[in-house]
C-alpha cells in the first residue's frame, strides 16, 4: 500500500468539515437561522458569534452550517442524476461502438453541451419558477453528458483489451461483459469525476441562488447569503467573506481528494503499490 | 572510436548497469544482445545522456578522445546528432504527427547551425533519397501518418545521418517491422555502416538478426556483460553457459507425440470464408467503401494436429482467428466445428463455443486485473455452467500448465508474462475443448520463456489430444511447433502443405520472400552442440 | 479537408435545429396563455383574442416552429411582449457588452494561462510549479462573482481605481468601454485562467512523455527547443478542446457577473424577461446563447484541422 497524498488527505479531511457540519445542523446549530434580531445586526466577529451576524441579526455561523446542507444536497443529487444517467449510457455506447446507439448517445451529448448549466436554469425557471429543484435539476442535466463521455471513454479503451475477446470467447454477452469486467475497472474514473462533478455543483448552486434561480428563501443558501451582502461589502466585509470561504474551502477540499484519488489510482502509478 | 568503460548506472537507487565496457569501431556492426531487462537500451541512453530524472552514472564514455561524461547538458546537446545518433524501436510514434517528414529532417542541420532553413531542406531531400524515400513519391512536405512503419523508420534514419554522425545506436530498430521490412531496413544500415564508414550499436533481442549483420557481438544480462567477442567465434564457442542457454532457446524445437489418427474427420473446416469491413464514408452520404481483409480462406484442422498460419501484419490472420472464434460473422463461406456450424450471425451456441479457446498475445491484457485466478481461470465455465467441483478443475488446469494450486487466490498482476501466459493457457485448457487457437501467443516472451511456453504446449497437446491453430509472424516458432502451415497474404492463402516440406522448399513467391527475409543463425556455427558442453 | 468540413458543417446545422426545437418545444409547454398574462386579468375575452391574433398565437404548431426559425434567420425575432420593440434590438444593444465583456475574458484567461502553463511543464517538480499548481487550484475553487465582490470592494470601494459598476456605452469612447468592463473580465478570468493554465501544463507533460520527443533530443534539441518545436503545438490540441468548453462557462458566467456590475447586457435582459414573462425574449435570448456556443464548438472544430494535418486530408 502506498503512502496517502497530503493533498487528498487534507481536501478529504476539508470536504468532511462541511459534511459534518451539514449533518449537526440538523440537530443543533449556535443560533435559530429564522428569528429576525434586528438590535444585534451586522456584528463582527465576537465570541458570542464567531464570524458575526447578517443584516437581519441571524448568526452568520448557524447560517453557513445549514447552507451547507442545501449545496451539499444539491450537488449531491445533481451528482447522482448525472451519474444514474451518464454511466449506463456511455456503457451502452461504448458496447455499441459506432453502431446506432452510440451515435445517438454521442449527438445528444453534444447537445446538451450545448446548453450551460446556467441557460438549462433558465429554461426551467421560466417553466416552472424559480426553486432548489430547479438547480437539481439543471446540474443535474448538465453532469449527464460529462459522465456519459468519461465512461465511455473509459469503456473504449477497456473493449479492446484481450480479456474482454477472452470473456466473448467464454459466451458473455455485452451486457453481462459491461457489468462484470467494465464497470468496476472504470470505477475509479467514475469516482474522481464524481468528486470533480460535486464540487463543479457546489459552485454552480451558489451561482444560481445568487441570481435567485436557485434555492429560495427562507431556505438558507451560500450564494443568496453572497447576493444580499452584496450592497454592504465595505460597510462589514464579515458578512460577504464568509460564505465565500466557505465555497472555496469546501470546493478547494473536494478538488484536493478528487486529484489525489486520480493520482492514487493512476494505473501508470499502480505498479507501485 | 565510442569506447565505454566501467559503466554503472543506477536510477532512484536502484542498480542498473554494472561495470559495463565495450568498443564501437569506425565502419563497424557492434550488435548488443539480451532479453528484455538487461539493460541494453539504458547502456545506449547513458551514452546519449537521455536518461530519466534520478539517474547516477559513473564510469567513462569516450567518443573520438571527447570525455562525453564530463559534459555539461549544454555541451552534451551539440554532440547528441551531431557525432552521436540514434534511432529507436517504434517508429509508428517518433516521428512529430504535426509536421512534414522534411521540417524533421532539416531540423537536424538546423538545430546545429549546421545550415540555413533552405539549404537544410535541400540536405534533407538528399537524405531521404539516400535512405530509399524517392523525391517523385515521398515528397518532403508529406507527414508521418502518410507512410507506413518501415518508411517511418527510414525517416528516422534519414533524420539519424542528416550529419553524418561518428557512430549510431539503433535500439531494436526492426522489432516492431514485418519481417520483409525488416530485411530492407536492416540491409540499409549495413550500407550505410560500410559505404559512409559509420561504427553502428545495433541493439536487439534477436539472436538472428545479430549473427547476419555484426562484427562483434556482446551480451547482457542483468547489466552486465557476460560474454564479448567476434560475432562467428562468439556463437561458434559460446563459453558463458547463458549465451549456451540462449542459443539453445531460440532454436529449440519441442518434442510432440505424433498423435493425428488418420481418417478421422476435422476437428476444424473452414470453406471459402470472406470477412469485410466497411470503410470511412467516401461523402457526408456517399456510399461506403468496403475491405475484404478475410479473402476466400479454406483450411482445415484435424484431431491432435498442429497447424500454422503465419503471415504478416495486417494480412488478415487475426480476422480469420475471430471469425471462427465466432465473434465476427463472415459474409460469405461457412465454419465448421467438428461439423456443427460457427455462424456469429446467428448466435454460437454455449456448447459448440466450449470445444474451441484461445489464447492471446500480450500477458498483460489478457486478464481482469480485479479479478483473482480462480475466477479468472474458471471463466470459460459459464459456457457449460459451472460444475460443483470447479475448483477442483481449475486447480488441476493450473498444475497442468506447471503453476501451484494455490495460486488461485493470486491477482494477475503478482505473476511474471511468462507465469501470465501459462494462466491464459490454464484458461483455455480448463473446459478440455478440442481445438485451442494460438494468437502470437509466444511472440511477447523473451526467447528462454518462449521455449518453456513450446514446451508445455507441447506436452499438453499430447496429453489431452488437442488440436492447434498456431497464428504467428514468427516463422521459427512456427517451424518448430507445426505439422502443417499455411502461408497468408492480403486474406488470401497462398501456399499449405507440410511445414517442413513447405519450409525446406517454398513453391510460392512470397513464402520464399518471407523465408529469404528471415533472419538465421548459419546451421554450422550452431553445430556440434558438445564442444563446450562436455 | 472538404469532407471534414463538410461533416462538422452538417453537425452544426443538426445542432442548430434540434437545440431550435428543444428550446422551442419547452417555451411551449409553459402553461398560461401570453396574451391574456400581457393584458391582465380584466381583459375582455375578444380583446385577448385579438391579440392572439395579432401574436400568431392562434396559428398550428408547426407553424409557429416555422416562423420563429424564418424570422430568426431574417433577422427577425419578433417584438418584445413588455418593451414592445423588437426583440432582436434589444438583443444588439446588449449583445454590445456581453460578447465584448466574454470576449475580452477569454483573451485575459488565455493571456495568462498558457505562458503560466508552459513555466510549470517546463520546471515540473520545482519550486515554481508546486506554486503555479497551489495557486490554479486556489483559483479554480473561487466563485467568480464573489471574487468579483471583492475586487469591486478593493479597486472601487476603497482605492477608487475604477468604477463600482455600470456601463457608459461605447459612445463614451473605446478606453471607457473597456476600463468598465475590465473588473468584470478579470473576475471572469481568472477562475477560466487557472484551470487552462492546469490544462496546458498536464497536456504540456503528457505531450513531453512521447516518443517523438525523445526522437528530438536525440537530434540534439535542448529541452526548451523540444518544448517549443514539438511539444507546445501537440499539446494545443487538449487545450483548444477545454478553450472552447471555457467559452459557454464564460458566457453564463458573464450572464452571472453583469449582476454584480450593474451591467446593461444579455443576463439582466433574460432575467427581467423571466419575471416579466416575456417568454419571446427568454426564447431568443436563449437560442442566442445556444447558437454562440454551438458555433464556437464549429471554430474550434476547424482549429482542430489547421493544426492537425490528419484531419485535413
Amino acid at each position: 500500500m502506498r503512502r496517502l497524498p497530503v493533498q487528498m488527505t487534507l481536501g478529504a479531511a476539508l470536504s468532511a468539515v462541511f459534511v459534518l457540519a451539514a449533518l449537526v445542523s440538523f440537530v443543533w446549530t449556535p443560533y435559530g437561522v429564522e428569528g429576525l434580531a434586528i438590535a444585534r445586526r451586522m456584528a463582527p466577529p465576537s465570541l458570542a458569534h464567531p464570524l458575526g451576524t447578517d443584516h437581519f441579526g441571524r448568526d452568520i455561523l448557524s447560517m453557513l452550517m445549514v447552507g451547507a446542507r442545501t449545496s451539499i444536497a444539491v450537488a449531491i443529487v445533481a451528482v447522482g442524476i448525472g451519474m444514474g444517467l451518464g454511466v449506463p449510457l456511455g456503457l451502452l455506447a461504448a458496447a455499441n461502438r459506432g453502431g446506432l446507439i452510440d451515435e445517438i448517445v454521442m449527438r445528444g451529448n453534444d447537445l446538451i453541451f450545448a446548453f450551460p448549466s446556467l441557460v438549462i436554469a433558465i429554461l426551467i425557471t421560466a417553466i416552472a419558477g424559480p426553486s432548489a429543484f430547479n438547480a437539481i435539476l439543471a446540474i443535474g442535466i448538465f453532469n449527464t453528458p460529462v459522465f456519459a463521455r468519461v465512461a465511455r471513454g473509459g469503456a473504449l479503451s477497456l473493449w479492446t483489451l484481450d480479456y474482454i475477446l477472452a470473456a466473448r470467447v467464454a459466451g458473455k454477452g455485452r451486457l453481462r461483459i459491461s457489468l462484470e469486467h467494465i464497470l468496476p475497472n472504470i470505477l475509479n474514473l467514475l469516482i474522481v469525476q464524481g468528486t470533480i462533478q460535486f464540487s463543479l455543483g457546489i459552485l454552480a448552486e451558489a451561482g444560481l441562488s445568487y441570481v435567485g434561480l436557485g434555492a429560495q428563501p427562507p431556505t438558507p443558501s451560500w450564494g443568496r447569503m453572497l447576493a444580499e451582502s452584496q450592497t454592504m461589502v465595505s460597510l462589514s466585509p464579515h458578512i460577504a467573506i464568509f460564505p465565500g470561504l466557505a465555497i472555496v474551502l469546501m470546493v478547494l477540499g473536494l478538488n484536493l481528494l478528487g486529484d489525489g484519488l486520480r493520482d492514487w489510482t493512476d494505473p501508470r502509478l499502480r505498479r507501485a503499490r | 572510436m565510442l569506447s565505454i568503460r566501467d559503466l554503472s548506472l543506477e536510477i532512484a537507487g536502484t542498480p542498473i548497469l554494472h561495470g559495463v565496457s565495450l568498443d564501437v569501431a569506425p565502419g563497424k556492426v557492434f550488435g548488443l544482445v539480451g532479453e528484455s531487462g538487461s539493460g541494453k537500451s539504458m547502456t545506449a541512453l547513458s551514452v546519449m545522456r537521455l536518461l530519466p530524472q534520478g539517474a547516477r552514472l559513473r564510469g567513462r564514455v569516450s567518443l573520438g578522445g571527447t570525455e562525453l561524461t564530463a559534459l555539461d547538458e549544454r555541451q552534451m546537446c551539440a554532440v547528441r546528432g551531431a557525432r552521436v545518433a540514434m534511432i529507436f524501436q517504434e517508429p509508428m510514434t517518433a516521428l512529430n504527427p504535426l509536421r512534414t517528414i522534411g521540417e524533421q529532417v532539416a531540423e537536424t542541420l538546423v538545430v546545429h547551425g549546421a545550415a540555413p532553413r533552405g539549404e537544410a531542406m535541400r540536405i534533407a531531400r538528399e537524405k531521404l533519397d539516400r535512405v530509399g524515400l524517392a523525391a517523385d513519391r515521398f515528397d518532403l512536405g508529406r507527414y508521418p501518418f502518410e507512410l507506413s512503419g518501415g518508411q517511418r523508420q527510414r525517416v528516422c534514419i534519414a533524420m539519424a545521418i542528416a550529419l553524418r554522425p561518428a557512430i549510431l545506436i539503433a535500439d531494436e530498430p526492426t522489432t516492431a517491422l514485418d519481417v520483409t521490412t525488416q530485411a530492407q531496413i536492416l540491409a540499409l544500415l549495413e550500407s550505410l555502416v560500410r559505404e559512409e564508414g559509420m561504427g553502428l550499436m545495433l541493439i536487439t533481442h534477436d539472436l538472428a538478426v545479430v549473427a547476419g549483420m555484426a562484427d562483434e557481438v556482446a551480451v547482457m544480462r542483468e547489466g552486465r556483460i557476460v560474454e564479448r567477442g567476434p560475432t562467428e567465434t562468439l556463437f561458434r564457442t559460446r563459453r558463458h553457459p547463458y549465451t549456451r542457454a540462449l542459443l539453445a532457446a531460440s532454436s529449440h524445437v519441442p518434442k510432440r507425440a505424433a498423435l493425428r489418427s488418420a481418417g478421422a474427420p476435422p476437428v476444424l473446416e473452414v470453406e471459402g470464408a470472406v470477412r469485410d469491413y466497411p470503410l470511412g464514408r467516401g461523402a457526408v452520404f456517399g456510399a461506403r467503401g468496403h475491405f475484404r481483409a478475410v479473402d476466400g480462406v479454406s483450411l482445415a484442422v484435424g484431431r491432435g494436429e498442429s497447424v500454422g498460419l503465419v503471415g504478416e501484419s495486417g494480412c488478415g490472420k487475426s480476422t480469420l482467428a475471430r471469425a471462427i472464434l465466432g465473434l465476427e460473422p463472415l459474409q460469405v463461406g461457412a465454419i465448421r466445428l467438428e461439423g456443427a456450424p460457427v455462424d456469429a450471425a446467428r448466435g454460437v451456441p454455449g456448447a459448440l463455443r466450449a470445444k474451441m479457446q484461445v489464447v492471446f498475445q500480450d500477458p498483460f491484457g489478457s486478464f481482469n486485473p480485479r479479478h483473482r485466478v480462480a475466477r479468472l481461470v474458471a471463466e470459460p465455465f459459464h459456457l457449460v455452467g459451472r460444475p460443483p467441483d470447479w475448483r477442483d478443475r481449475v486447480a488441476e488446469a493450473l498444475q497442468a500448465v506447471g503453476l501451484k494450486p494455490a495460486d488461485m487466490e493470486k491477482f494477475p498482476h503478482e505473476f511474471s508474462g511468462g507465469q501470465r501466459q501459462r494462466i491464459a493457457i490454464a484458461r483455455a485448457i480448463v473446459i478440455r475443448p478440442r481445438l485451442v487457437i494460438l494468437d502470437e501467443a509466444v511472440s511477447a516472451l523473451d526467447v528462454s520463456i518462449r521455449a518453456q511456453i513450446l514446451e508445455l504446449l507441447a506436452d499438453l497437446q499430447g496429453r489431452f489430444g488437442l488440436s492447434y491453430l498456431f497464428i504467428s509472424h514468427d516463422l521459427a516458432v512456427v517451424r518448430a511447433i507445426t505439422d502443417r502451415v499455411l502461408v497468408m497474404r492480403a486474406g488470401r492463402i497462398v501456399e499449405e502443405g507440410p511445414t517442413e516440406a513447405v519450409f525446406a522448399a517454398p513453391r510460392h513467391g512470397y513464402t520464399r520472400q518471407l523465408l529469404a527475409a528471415t533472419p538465421r543463425i548459419p546451421e554450422d556455427w550452431l553445430a556440434e552442440e558438445t564442444r563446450h558442453g562436455a | 479537408m472538404a469532407r471534414y468540413l463538410a461533416s462538422r458543417l452538417v453537425s452544426l446545422l443538426v445542432s442548430l435545429a434540434v437545440a431550435s426545437l428543444v428550446i422551442f418545444a419547452v417555451i411551449e409547454v409553459i402553461p398560461g396563455d401570453t396574451a391574456a398574462f400581457m393584458l391582465g386579468l380584466n381583459a375582455q375575452p375578444d380583446t385577448v383574442a385579438a391579440l392572439r391574433a395579432e401574436l400568431g398565437l392562434d396559428l398550428p404548431r408547426s407553424l409557429r416552429y416555422l416562423a420563429w426559425i424564418g424570422g430568426m434567420l431574417t433577422g427577425d425575432f419578433g417584438v418584445s411582449y413588455t418593451y414592445r420593440v423588437p426583440v432582436a434590438e434589444l438583443i444588439s444593444a446588449r449583445l454590445q457588452v456581453s460578447l465584448p465583456l466574454t470576449l475580452y475574458a477569454l483573451a485575459l484567461s488565455t493571456a495568462i494561462a498558457i505562458p503560466v502553463g508552459l513555466i510549470a511543464a517546463a520546471r515540473r517538480g520545482r519550486p515554481a510549479d508546486y506554486a503555479i499548481m497551489g495557486v490554479t487550484q486556489l483559483g479554480i475553487a473561487v466563485p467568480n462573482f464573489w471574487f468579483a465582490m471583492l475586487l469591486v470592494a478593493l479597486f472601487a470601494v476603497t482605492l477608487r481605481w475604477f468604477s463600482a459598476g455600470g456601463f457608459p456605452g461605447w459612445e463614451a469612447g473605446l478606453w471607457a468601454g473597456l476600463k468598465a468592463l475590465t473588473l468584470p473580465a478579470v473576475a471572469l478570468a481568472l477562475p477560466q485562467a487557472s484551470i487552462l493554465a492546469r490544462v496546458m501544463r498536464s497536456a504540456l507533460i503528457e505531450t513531453l512523455g512521447q516518443d517523438y520527443i525523445r526522437t528530438a533530443r536525440a537530434k540534439g534539441l535542448t529541452e526548451a527547443q523540444a518544448i517549443r518545436a514539438h511539444a507546445f503545438r501537440n499539446a494545443l490540441i487538449p487545450v483548444m478542446t477545454i478553450l472552447g468548453l471555457q467559452f459557454s462557462f464564460l458566457l453564463a458566467g458573464a450572464i452571472i457577473i453583469e449582476n454584480v456590475f450593474f451591467l446593461p447586457g444579455l443576463g439582466r435582459l433574460i432575467f427581467q424577461a423571466i419575471t416579466q414573462r416575456d417568454l419571446i425574449v427568454v426564447e431568443s435570448t436563449v437560442m442566442l446563447l445556444v447558437f454562440a456556443v454551438i458555433l464556437v464548438t464549429f471554430l474550434v472544430d476547424l482549429a482542430y484541422a489547421a493544426i492537425d494535418p490528419r484531419l485535413r486530408r
